[in-house]
């Protein structure tokens, strides 16, 4: 009796930890957005673009620049699906993405196949 | 060479290294100057990187200073593309050895547990024998599966979850819940006494490997850029101070003189001042002949040079190449969005999470309503629903297939901007044709010449007198004169009368050319010669008298002919299910003709400019879904307004700016191609989206155990790792039938 009250709730504390920490948490602790400046580098690396939020200013082109550290086939390409810009990163190096001015707004970028997921914020 | 400063790692060639001690001295010599984090030395290939901010020129200024030669290295496309391929190949081989090893350990585990049925721990023996299982199989988990657990972590720590997480959190379980077996086998009842090593090992191995394999099919996917990258060629050489060198393309700059001999690729962009030459286009337009090429003339970076040596002009060098345009507008296209992904994209962006919450709540139903061994039905059912559910198939189901689409398209000419614009051209029904220059050649030619004497003497005359004229049409007459030969004689009191024709002394006649009006005007009657002028008219010509001394001496035709493949193309659009709309400035006798030969029924003549526009938004106001191929210059707002505009011809900057597809082949037979390709990836992407739903609509229930009622046993996670790896290897190689895509018909030879 005791150890199955204990797995359910065990169980139930799992479904309910998920939904907070990736769904509800991941909205409200948000890391604030990273600036874009000559040094900063987005690092491409188990799954994350560390930083994932940028900032940029609106109406004005910008070179952001991604290092890749992770050889798997998920990292190689970073896309900006709203600003039709892609580039295929080269491992271990910096490669430098132009993007175009845009408007205030944020757009997503991600991987191929969306597991890499960053926000770009144009202010 | 550059004055840019950058933090990306910067190479350079040494010159005069040999021993440890020169890279001891250039080491600190660069760590004096500013900006630079690291520099260092490779004596074995005689390299420099250095990291930093420093400038370019400060670096081998340093280098000098040690008493040594620097060389920037340019890092161009080519060069990363074959480092990028040596690290795909060195990733794939590490794959495969993370792979062999898991597998090496759990093939054999599972054998022993499917042979003897003893993976059960019931006394100190087995307990000793399974926790040294327990433990090699603890470094399997972390040699050949680390990246999946620091994965999950890392992404974790973002509020993300990946497919990491769920490997990292099945195999995980599954090797917890046997330890704590081996450990503490009497708090779990004797039924859930059971190890599960060799999931945790053969799950592992099963998706390194599907991880190799699909590393080895996407390097295919790309295989479209790789060729345009190939057509590059590495060095040009070039004419400075009246010497003739090889130096790499990438420092060929404007205005330099590059010689280009027979067989050679043209390097960059330019204009030939010397020499004459066939130069083959086909690997950028599509146009299977040659083009001559002569002074003035053109050429682009990529093409090859046939028979001839060629002396032209850089014009536009490095990223400003219509080749470096193509690849980069290729390369973004290949990943843009797609619209039909949009629900994919939303799956995937809850997908892993709520797959965690579907693992736990079939867990917890078995357990608590399931049949005996309860825990251990628990823990199968956990582990294999985590294991299955595989977002990657689902992400990567639409960019697999555009990447490859678009790219086949590069290859047939065909160049698309972005995804939206290759779904949008699947369902048209509706084609706006331009007619001149793409229906017709777009120059009007000389087609008859009639008369009662010698033609050729008529055509002499009356190409003297045109040569003198600056009516389009004379241009026809002139030329055709000097496709024969003919040379033209001096021309004296030309006179040009508005709206009639034109007159002039030729060799002391009077020639007249014009139309009707100027024979009655100068008083001479035009006799039988009226009838055949109408019968010309109909066929869409336009007819001229022309006389010679006060009679009449004949007529000549003029008209702008139809392509020699409009005909083909347009047929192959309509079995496309196109209707076809022709659009023209001409009047309605001739746009009439010319529909009424290639077969289009619908014909809207005497058009100004902008009107085009507000044809192709009326049609769509009727909810037709409208494509427009023009020549992308002056038909742009048309272009613009239309569902797809299709700029034809030969990719001029302007239409690769503006249109949704550039056809770089000037004929009809692209917008063809066009839209046979976009249905054929449309329904690759569709193919490959359903498989990926399905997959895991069908996956995820079986692993979490609804098929148990019929078959009795539950799916095992390894079949569920198994199933997994190969979902995704899949999906790639299904977009990777597309590069067997051929257009119905190779519009060239029709
Ligand atoms: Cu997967």
């Amino acid at each position: 009796m005791m150890e199955s009250v204990v797995i359910n709730v065990l169980g139930l504390a799992a479904i309910v930890l998920t939904v907070w920490w990736f769904w509800l948490a991941s909205k409200g602790s948000r890391q604030p957005a990273a600036g874009v400046d000559e040094a900063l580098q987005i690092l491409v690396k188990d799954g994350v673009y560390e930083p994932d939020r940028i900032r940029i200013a609106a109406g004005k082109a910008t070179v952001l620049k991604f290092r890749r550290e992770d050889a798997s086939p998920c990292a190689e390409w970073v896309l900006f699906p709203d600003l039709e810009i892609s580039a295929q990163l080269a491992v271990d190096q910096v490669t430098e993405v132009q993007l175009p001015a845009a408007d205030v707004g944020e757009y997503p970028f991600h991987c191929q196949m969306q597991m890499y997921r960053g926000t770009l914020i144009v202010e | 060479m550059t004055e840019k400063s950058s933090i990306s790692p910067q190479t350079f060639r040494l010159q005069g290294v040999s021993c440890a001690g020169c890279v001891r001295k250039i080491e600190s010599a660069l760590g004096e100057v500013p900006g630079v984090d690291d520099a260092r030395v490779n004596l074995g290939d005689k390299t420099l990187v250095v990291e930093g901010s420093a400038t370019t020129q400060a670096c081998i200024a340093a280098v000098a200073s040690a008493g040594y030669g620097a060389e920037a290295v340019q890092v161009n496309a080519r060069v990363l593309r074959a480092q990028q391929r040596e690290e795909e190949q060195a990733h794939y081989r590490q794959l495969l050895w993370r792979s062999g090893i898991a597998l090496g350990l759990g093939v054999p585990l599972m054998i022993w547990g499917l042979v003897t049925g003893e993976m059960g721990v019931h006394n100190i023996a087995q307990q000793v024998a399974w926790g040294s299982v327990g433990l090699l199989t603890l470094a399997v988990l972390v040699f050949c599966g680390g990246h999946f657990f620091t994965g999950a972590w890392r992404a974790f720590r973002h509020h993300s979850a990946t497919m990491d997480t769920l490997v990292a959190l099945g195999t995980g379980t599954a090797w917890l819940f046997s330890m704590l077996v081996v450990l503490l086998p009497h708090v779990l009842p004797e039924s859930a006494r059971h190890v599960y090593f060799e999931a945790s090992a053969m799950i592992i191995g099963l998706i390194n490997l599907g991880q190799a394999l699909e590393v080895r099919a996407r390097g295919r996917t790309s295989a479209a850029v790789e060729k345009l990258l190939q057509l590059q060629d590495p060095n040009a050489r070039v004419i400075r101070d009246g010497e003739e060198m090889d130096i790499p393309f990438d420092q060929v700059i404007v205005g330099d003189k590059l010689r280009v001999r027979p067989g050679e690729k043209i390097p960059v962009d330019g204009r030939v001042v010397e020499g004459e030459s066939l130069v083959d286009e086909s690997m950028l337009t599509g146009e299977p002949l040659p083009v001559k090429k002569t002074g003035g003339d053109a050429l682009t970076a990529g093409t090859l040079n046939k028979n001839g040596s060629l002396v032209f002009a850089a014009e536009k060098v490095g990223a400003d190449t219509r080749l470096a345009q193509i690849i980069q507008m290729v390369k973004n296209a290949q990943s843009s969005r797609v619209p039909i992904a949009r629900l994919a994209d939303t799956i995937s962006s809850i997908f892993v999470p709520s797959v965690m919450i579907i693992a736990v709540v079939a867990a917890l139903v078995w357990y608590n309503w399931g049949p005996d061994p309860k825990i251990a039905h628990m823990l199968v059912v956990l582990t294999s629903v985590l294991i299955i559910a595989c977002p990657c198939a689902l992400g990567l189901a639409t960019p697999m297939s555009v990447m490859v689409g678009v790219g086949k398209g590069a290859e047939n000419g065909v160049l698309v901007r972005n995804g939206k614009a290759l779904q949008q051209a699947t369902d048209l029904d509706t084609l706006v044709v331009d007619k001149t220059g793409t229906l017709t050649e777009g120059a009007p030619k000389l087609t008859d010449i009639e008369c009662d004497g010698d033609a050729d003497a008529l055509l002499q005359q009356l190409a003297s007198l045109e040569s003198r004229s600056e009516h389009p049409l004379a241009e026809a007459v002139v030329s055709a004169a000097r496709e024969k030969q003919l040379s033209l004689s001096d021309v004296q009191g030309f006179e040009a009368i508005t709206a009639h024709g034109v007159r002039a002394e030729v060799d002391g006649k009077t020639v007249l050319l014009g139309n009707r009006k100027l024979m009655q005007r100068e008083g001479i009657d035009p006799g039988k010669w009226t009838e055949k002028a109408e019968a010309l008219a109909e066929q869409g010509r336009t007819a001229m008298y022309a006389a010679v001394d006060g009679a009449m001496a004949g007529i000549i035709a003029v008209a702008d002919p139809i392509r020699e493949d409009a005909h083909a193309a347009v047929a192959r659009l309509k079995k496309l299910g196109l209707r076809i709309e022709m659009l023209t400035g001409d009047n309605r006798a001739t746009a009439e003709a010319v529909a009424r030969q290639l077969g289009i029924d619908h014909v809207h003549a005497d058009l100004l400019p902008e009107d085009k526009e507000k044809i192709v938004a009326d049609l769509q106001k009727n909810h037709a879904k409208v494509g427009m191929a023009g020549d992308g210059i002056n038909d742009a707002p048309a272009l613009a307004r239309a569902d797809v505009g299709f700029a034809i011809g030969a990719g001029t900057d302007v239409a690769i700016e503006s249109a949704d597809v550039t056809l770089m082949r000037s004929s009809l037979h692209g917008v063809a191609d066009a839209v046979e390709l976009s249905r054929a990836t449309l329904r690759n992407i569709k193919q490959n989206l359903f498989g990926a739903f399905i997959y895991n609509t069908l996956g995820i229930p079986i692993a979490a155990g609804v098929l148990y009622p019929i078959t009795g046993m539950l799916l095992s996670p390894v079949i569920a790792g198994a199933a997994m790896a190969f979902s995704s290897v899949t999906v790639v190689s299904n977009a990777n039938r597309l590069r067997f895509f051929k257009p119905s018909q190779n519009g060239g030879t029709a």
